[in-house]
């Protein structure tokens, strides 16, 4: 018996200390798991973890004839700029990890695509359209289109849906995000409709709860609609205290309501009302379709923006790794190269729509904006692209 | 002229909060001399015990007969449970963290120190029980809205406001009128002569966590149905400012803190209305500077001499 046992455990220590030899690529994630847009780091990970059982189930990632294991780090940046930094940080310098996706949100993907492009790694952004992330960086690139973009989609969609002359914004100042498609979306509009048709632009911080002044200013403003280029958590308490001061028109939204949890927070009060985002769930076709459905199987919810964009981010680092065509073992030389094969990729078919890269590091693609339906669920109702 | 009545009610109902959480600032300065930076934290819990009251224990998933409670109902009963409950989380941490300090004779600054530690264990501790994820505070009140006009108030709104009004009342009535109020303003004047008296000091001490953990417990329930989306960090801001409301009000007076928190919810109200909203905190805090500077007790504070 005892002879059995070590048998066993001398096969299992020869099997385990095979696997270990086997090269893994290793590629590190810079999430928000904590902080104030959790559910957005959950939905990174559970898309990414997808990906690489799907990919380690088939031995590894096959890489000039020969396979290897992914191995991916997880690291949380606790939705917070400094935190961004000191991720990206520990990821390239103690894990060595070929190339980084993430940050998210562009609070954090501004500052890490400064650290990344310093250090001469490989990063890609999922959901960052800051256009500040990438822009004179080399090293970075993203998945997500630009707020140069979105906020004439928002612009124009709210225009006609609404029959909108006046608008007005209530934004969180002290996010890169919503503070940039903020601005990008008052002065399109009134580049639209004149000087003084943004009736109300009123900011913000990141932890007020009680929106109730800049509310009633707004609505004193008497504008058609209130577009809130903000994190979903905040939507929740900014949609709800609108209606409680006796607002009754329409709202618009951008990318970063997409998440799952918008409806759980917002509930009733956010049936209706639009936002733009990557892609929409309900009514997808092909390979969007399989993914989301094979992701709902797995986590028990519908996948959002932001976990169908680091399929496509990941799959865009893999793709990288796989045309760079060998892995090298000192880790600098393998990262330029990851780079250069990243910005020679000139076209992309990921599941949030086809991509064509610019020199800058930005794909060029469409935007949707979706409806909120009485059912909670995201529903297409416009494509727009460049 | 309507704006100017929409933000007045605006600023009642912020302000409310302030001075739910200013009151228990104050209640436990007024009687140890202690500022209990915990007690942000502490409607923190008292919002999370709310959640878990009005959700799994009363409500659509609870114990007690599952999603049959009308919301009326189910609020009558979470009030005074959180608030019994909130209060035990207050009466453990004194118990725990500053009565082991006080009977060492250890400085105040000390279980100053102690009580900014215990506020992060409350902070962290919740992240780590609970993960970071928001949770959504069920609605327990069937929502109306009345308009006159272009000004709207809901019924939670007037709730909110009468609520604050009883508890300062009642409060007020307490240290003033009642004899354990007495004892409770006594402590503060003499620490070793009081025993000599027959009062027994420490349970003066805890009524008065039970009292101030209490109201937190309350205002996190309230803040919770009116702003409800729950998280581990929405004690902290709003903590530091009703102490800074407490403050200015000169913490130790019951009038004071209620009338801080009143002021400095109108004062950011009133930034907010007239100039660009950035310039809120700036403004307020700012006014709120001139006044410490004209009166350096705060509205109601009284000069003590320190003998030495």
């Amino acid at each position: 018996m005892k002879k059995i046992v070590l048998s066993l455990a001398s096969v299992l220590f020869l099997v385990s200390g095979t696997a270990m030899a086997a090269e893994s690529l290793k590629i590190g994630f810079n999430l928000p798991l904590t902080g104030d847009i959790p559910k957005v780091g959950e939905s990174s990970r559970h898309a990414a973890e997808m990906l690489k059982e799907d990919i380690n189930a088939k031995g590894g990632l096959v890489v000039g004839g020969k396979k290897y294991p992914l191995n991916f780090i997880y690291e949380d940046n606790e939705s917070k700029a400094e935190s961004a930094v000191n991720v990206a940080l520990k990821l390239i310098e103690r894990d060595e990890v070929l190339a980084i996706v993430g940050p998210n949100s562009s609070k954090q993907a501004v500052p890490a695509g400064g650290t990344c492009d310093d250090n001469k790694t490989p990063m890609i952004s999922p959901w960052s359209t800051n256009p500040d992330t990438t822009l004179n960086r080399p090293w970075v690139f993203r998945a997500a289109f630009l707020d140069p973009f979105q906020g004439p989609v928002a612009v124009n969609f709210a225009a006609k849906t609404f029959n909108a002359k006046k608008s007005a914004v209530i934004f969180d100042i002290s996010n890169d995000y919503a503070k940039g498609l903020a601005e990008i979306f008052r002065d399109e509009w009134q580049k639209k409709m004149g000087a003084g048709t943004v009736v109300a632009f009123e900011s913000h911080g990141t932890k007020d709860q009680d929106f109730s002044a800049q509310l009633t200013k707004i609505i004193a403003a008497k504008p058609d609609f209130i577009f809130i280029p903000n994190n979903y958590n905040q939507v929740a308490l900014i949609v709800k205290q609108a209606h409680d001061l006796g607002w009754k028109g329409p709202f618009m939204g951008s990318d970063a309501w997409g998440s799952a949890e918008l409806m759980q927070l917002c509930g009733n009060d956010c049936v209706g009302h639009y936002f733009s985002t990557h892609y929409a769930a309900a009514g997808a076709k092909g390979a969007t379709k399989e993914f989301i459905d094979r992701y709902s199987a797995k986590y028990g919810y519908t996948p959002d923006d932001v976990a169908a964009l680091t399929w496509d981010a990941t799959n865009l680092v893999l793709k990288a790794i796989q045309d760079v065509g060998k892995v090298d073992k000192n880790v600098k030389k393998q990262r330029k190269a990851i780079r250069d094969a990243m910005a020679a990729i000139p076209e992309f078919p990921g599941i949030t729509g086809n991509m064509k890269f610019n020199e800058e590091g930005d794909p060029i693609k469409c935007a949707v904006v979706v409806r909120i339906s009485e059912k909670g669920e995201f529903v297409f109702t416009e494509q727009v692209c460049p | 002229m309507e704006i100017l009545v929409q933000n007045i009610f605006n600023a009642l109902q912020w302000g409310s909060f302030y001075a739910l959480i200013a009151l228990g600032y104050t209640l436990v300065y007024g009687v140890l001399l202690l500022i209990n930076f915990a007690h942000g934290d502490i409607f923190m819990v008292g919002a999370y015990i709310a959640f878990f009251l009005t959700t799994f224990f009363l409500g659509e998933y609870g114990v007690i007969a599952p999603g049959s409670l009308a919301g009326v109902t189910i609020l009558m009963l979470a009030v005074p449970l959180t608030m019994i409950l909130t209060s035990m989380v207050g009466v453990t941490l004194e118990r725990v963290a500053y009565r082991p300090l006080r009977d060492k004779g250890a400085h105040r600054l000390y279980v100053v120190i102690t009580a900014l530690m215990c506020g992060l264990i409350l902070e962290n501790g919740n992240l780590a029980l609970l993960g970071a994820s928001r949770k959504k505070f069920p609605e327990l009140l069937e929502k109306t809205v009345w308009t006159f006009g272009n000004v709207s108030v809901t019924n939670l709104k007037v709730m909110v406001i009468f609520a604050a009004l009883l508890v300062f009342l009642f409060l007020q009535f307490v240290v003033t009128r009642t004899k354990t109020g007495m004892a409770m303003r006594a402590i503060s004047y003499d620490k070793f002569a009081i025993p000599l008296m027959g009062i027994p000091i420490n349970n003066i001490i805890v009524f008065t966590f039970i009292l101030g953990s209490g109201f937190a417990g309350l205002a996190g329930l309230l803040f919770a149905m009116s702003y409800p989306i729950l998280e581990p960090y929405m004690g902290a801001l709003i903590g530091w400012k009703a102490f800074i409301a407490a403050v200015v009000g000169g913490i130790g007076d019951i009038r004071g803190a209620f009338l801080g928190g009143f002021l400095l919810a109108f004062v950011e109200i009133g930034v907010v209305a007239v100039f660009p909203s950035t310039l809120r905190d700036l403004m307020a805090f700012s006014v709120l500077l001139i006044i410490l500077w004209w009166k350096p007790t705060g509205l109601f504070g009284i000069a003590k001499t320190t003998k030495i």
